[in-house]
């Protein structure tokens, strides 16, 4: 593909048709244009962009040049009279035939771009990425190694009680590490609904969908942290999903991968180090720690939303038998929101979050669940 | 002799009056009427919905309303304007003018027409109260995508038992179109004489009747996962998420003509007569709406460009999307040569028909952008998509509707509307459109996801811009009602032909037009 050079050209007709911005550094606050690409995928697209935007503003242009021609010249209170022409076969193939023309000249550019973004072979590295209500996880298949990466921003800056942070809503707990420099293959799917893993930056977005693994890849060649969104309408909590992909260099990649391994393996030997009784008020501070996963639809305190998220405080199942609760927590309840858990959280944090539930919110079962019988239930 | 007739005539009509002359009305002016204002209380009300959008993006935060109701305004917001204001509005137009238009006395099947409706205000009224269940309205976008629409309360029962009433509406609004346009013409009045406002509603009743069962269809089938046990969209019974998206828009994107062939029609009908010359191009604007139409099916995977579809589907759908710019491009050059080197006026009819060729050909070319399958990934589920189809929603089929109310309200009513209100309100809609909907663009390239309560301190500015232009266009549209009361209760009189030397043969009846007209078939030169 010919490297189109029409950036600033572009850059400088969208600010024309902008309420005369400012200097307009790139990506800030009133940015115009899609932002700099760090991949060579994004880069082509990019281009295209501007191609076909540069070819459209022209188009517009010429011909609204007429009709504005037109509105100037020939008003009737020049004292004119109008013409009676109504019709010109010449005319309709001219511009029935130009406008084609240039649609091929479109599409020839598009289509290899296309052809390249498709092709997901020959990849370094393939990552598994799921949607979830509200949160991703990653599993880096070769590597044994996965974690979920969810909204870091406390719900303080959300509702206006503390500042917002610089990357409000665009952080997370465990971002996507990636090596550069290397092809890398997304496999994108999803748990509940649709989701869909957009990073601008790379110019790679894939709809994750259940029961459908689509793939994409991308190539980062700049070390840094890029930002992006989830781009399907997923439910409530769809603007506070974001995505935070931190590109090393391979050695550093390398590296964080060995210790995201032994990282693991700690988690592991917690979990076993877990067959110990633990104590209600241990389990009930662990509890409220780990109910953040449930607050998002069952409210901070435990009300939820009639109709849509149904209340813990109160309800049967949560003063109920322990049992059904458990299972209910583990492996969700299929068609709704409601995500089973047991391959998110450890036995101890089951546990513990349990308990927080059947104790909590005005809830008083009375009950301990111990990691033991979580375990007893996998 | 004809005097004596029209008394004699008089005498067995016995019109009820107060509400009963309303509901029981088969006149297809009262109809057309009754659409009309039913169209614009959906407008307001949908455009309210818009506001608290609007307020609530007004700053990053959350602020004014919390997310789960923030999905159902967007949700409910594009459920009124699509099905409730321009679909209904256009019907209206349709009812009031085609019989005048192709010499016919009345629809041809008048108790249908009462009864397509009648049926709209018991839909939207189901559809409104869902709002007020337990779970709240629809919250997964009026594009209604499984599995999220599985999720969601009894209002998505109620939402898609409305559906399904709008659709027997416009279906059965479909059928009596053709069938007037088929059998009641005038002698003479071939079809290649047919005003291009009565040919685009032609081809769009076409489209009604192809496109409604499919979506009625699909939303059975959510009806039937979410009650019944079926699984044609849940993955663990062997159903396909994906699916629900290609029968969703092989409804979806027709729909996107059906509200914009009409709009087609009125701007043809509103240029020539200012530009007092004949519309340039008659056949060709013929050929290439039916063209629009035909290409309408074949391209609705562009919508779905990221859901993983094969090279070769994403070729295919690219192409044939592409194509669409040819027809449509057509009809924009044969406006302007329409203008060219006429005796233009500027009355506010006149001014909405050139914004909306200006505007709309700025959606037009987002949506040939959109088309390019690689940038799509770009655009797709942004703020650009929002900013295309507003450009081509609101500033192509509601502005158009706009120019046309204040092109026939003259004929309607018997009076001027005000002149100087109407520029007013032109320059306002106009003005605030695009300070509310400009910026979108621009929020979508720099990646604002559409359909998020909160967002990012990056997109700010171009927010607070959004929302000050939204409340502006909101409360000009209040101007608007003033107006169109205003030219209702009197004004100057207009006369028969109200505009100088129009063609058509609606300008050819007294002003206000009588009750009946045409019972007697004019003659076609």
């Amino acid at each position: 593909m010919s490297p189109f050079r029409v950036s600033t050209a572009v850059a400088l007709a969208w600010s024309g048709a902008a309420l005369s911005v400012a200097p307009v550094p790139a990506n800030a606050a009133w940015g115009l244009n899609l932002p700099t690409p760090v991949s060579p995928i994004g880069r082509e697209i990019l281009e295209l962009h501007n191609l076909i935007m540069l070819i459209c503003l022209i188009i517009f242009i010429v011909v609204f040049g007429f009709m504005f021609y037109s509105i100037y010249a020939h008003r009737k209170s020049t004292g004119r009279e109008a013409a009676t022409f109504a019709h010109s076969t010449k005319a309709e193939v001219v511009w029935t035939v130009i406008p084609f023309i240039i649609l091929i000249g479109m599409a020839i550019p598009s289509t290899a771009t296309l052809i390249n973004m498709e092709d997901t072979s020959k990849s370094d590295l393939t990552i598994k990425v799921t949607g979830y209500q509200w949160k991703w996880q990653y599993e880096y298949l070769d590597h044994d190694v996965s974690f979920y990466s969810s909204l870091a921003t406390p719900r303080e800056q959300i509702v206006g009680l503390q500042p917002k942070g610089e990357h409000y809503l665009l952080e997370v707990d465990n971002p996507l590490v990636i090596p550069t420099n290397r092809k890398i293959r997304l496999l994108v799917t999803a748990n509940d609904v649709i989701h869909a893993w957009w990073v601008p930056k790379f110019g790679a977005k894939k709809d994750a969908i259940p029961g459908y693994i689509n793939e994409l890849w991308t190539k980062v060649e700049t070390p840094g942290t890029y930002r992006g969104q989830c781009a399907e309408l997923c439910g409530k909590d769809h603007g506070f999903m974001p995505i935070v992909v931190e590109a090393k260099s391979p050695e550093e990649f390398d590296a964080w991968l060995a210790g995201r391994k032994q990282g693991s393996s700690l988690e592991h030997a917690a979990a076993t180090a877990a067959a110990k009784q633990w104590s209600e008020s241990e389990l009930m501070a662990r509890g409220e720690e780990v109910y953040a996963h449930c607050a998002a639809c069952h409210g901070v305190d435990g009300k939820g939303l009639p109709g849509a998220f149904p209340a813990i405080a109160g309800s049967a199942v949560a003063t109920g038998p322990v049992e059904d609760h458990l299972t209910l927590v583990m492996d969700g309840k299929p068609g709704t929101a409601m995500q089973g858990f047991k391959g998110q959280l450890s036995d101890i944090e089951i546990a513990a979050v349990v308990t927080y539930q059947r104790n909590a919110f005005g809830n008083k079962a009375g009950d301990t669940v111990q990691p033991s019988q979580v375990q007893s239930l996998r | 002799m004809a005097t004596a007739d029209v008394a004699h005539h008089e005498e067995h009509h016995h019109h009820p009056s107060g509400v009963m002359r309303w509901i029981t009305t088969t006149n297809h002016k009262d109809i057309g009427t009754l659409y009309l204002c039913f169209s614009l209380s959906m407008f307001l009300l949908g455009g309210l919905m818009a506001l608290v959008i609007r307020a609530e993006l007004f700053q990053p935060g959350l602020q004014v309303v919390d997310p789960h109701f923030f999905n159902q305004m967007t949700t409910m917001h594009a459920l009124l304007m699509v099905f409730g204001a321009i679909m209904p509005g256009f019907v209206g137009f349709a009812n009031w003018m085609l019989p005048m238009m192709i010499g016919a006395p009345d629809m041809a099947l008048p108790r249908m027409n009462n009864w397509s409706f009648w049926i709209l205000p018991f839909a939207f009224t189901m559809l409104l109260s869902s709002l007020f269940t337990a779970g709240g309205g629809p919250a997964a976008g009026w594009t209604l995508y499984a599995p999220l629409t599985i999720q969601g309360g009894m209002g998505v029962d109620m939402t898609i038992f409305a559906i399904h009433m709008m659709g027997i509406s416009s279906i059965l609004g479909a059928i009596n179109i053709i069938v007037t346009i088929f059998n009641m013409r005038a002698p003479g009045m071939t079809l290649m004489k047919m005003p291009l406002f009565v040919w685009t509603w032609l081809i769009t009743a076409f489209l009604l009747i192809a496109v409604m069962p499919v979506l009625a269809g699909a939303v059975t089938m959510l009806l039937t996962d979410r009650h019944f046990g079926t699984a044609f969209f849940d993955p663990a019974g062997g159903g396909d998420p994906v699916m629900f998206q290609h029968i969703f828009w092989f409804f979806g994107h027709p729909e996107v003509y059906i509200m914009i062939l009409p709009a087609f029609g009125i701007i043809s009908e509103i240029i020539p007569t200012f530009s007092r010359k004949p519309l340039f191009g008659y056949t060709a604007m013929v050929l290439a709406t039916a063209a629009i139409a035909f290409l309408s099916f074949i391209v609705w995977a562009h919508h779905m460009f990221t859901v993983g579809m094969p090279l070769t589907g994403e070729l295919f759908f690219m192409y044939s999307t592409m194509l669409i710019a040819v027809p449509t491009g057509v009809k924009v050059f044969n406006w302007v040569s329409t203008m060219w080197r006429g005796a233009l006026t500027f009355e506010t009819p006149m001014l909405f028909a050139v914004a909306v060729v200006f505007l709309f050909t700025i959606g037009g070319f987002s949506g040939l952008m959109l088309a390019i399958t690689p940038a799509d990934f770009q655009y797709h589920d942004t703020y650009f998509v929002v900013a295309h189809f507003h450009y081509v929603l609101f500033s192509g089929a509601a502005m158009a509707m706009m120019g046309g109310a204040y092109y026939w309200l003259p004929k309607w009513t018997g009076h001027m509307y005000d002149e100087k209100l109407g520029k007013i309100h032109f320059w306002l809609t106009t003005i605030f459109f695009n300070v509310t909907f400009f910026p979108q663009h621009f929020l979508g390239l720099a990646g604002m996801p559409r359909r998020i309560p909160d967002y990012a301190l990056q997109f700010t500015e171009f927010n607070v811009i959004s929302s000050i232009g939204a409340f502006g266009l909101g409360f000009a549209q209040l101007l608007f009602v003033y107006v169109i009361v205003k030219c209702v209760r009197g004004g100057s009189k207009a006369t028969d032909t109200v505009w100088e030397a129009p063609r058509g043969l609606e300008w050819t009846v007294p002003s206000p037009a009588p009750y009946h007209t045409f019972e007697t078939p004019p003659k076609i030169a």
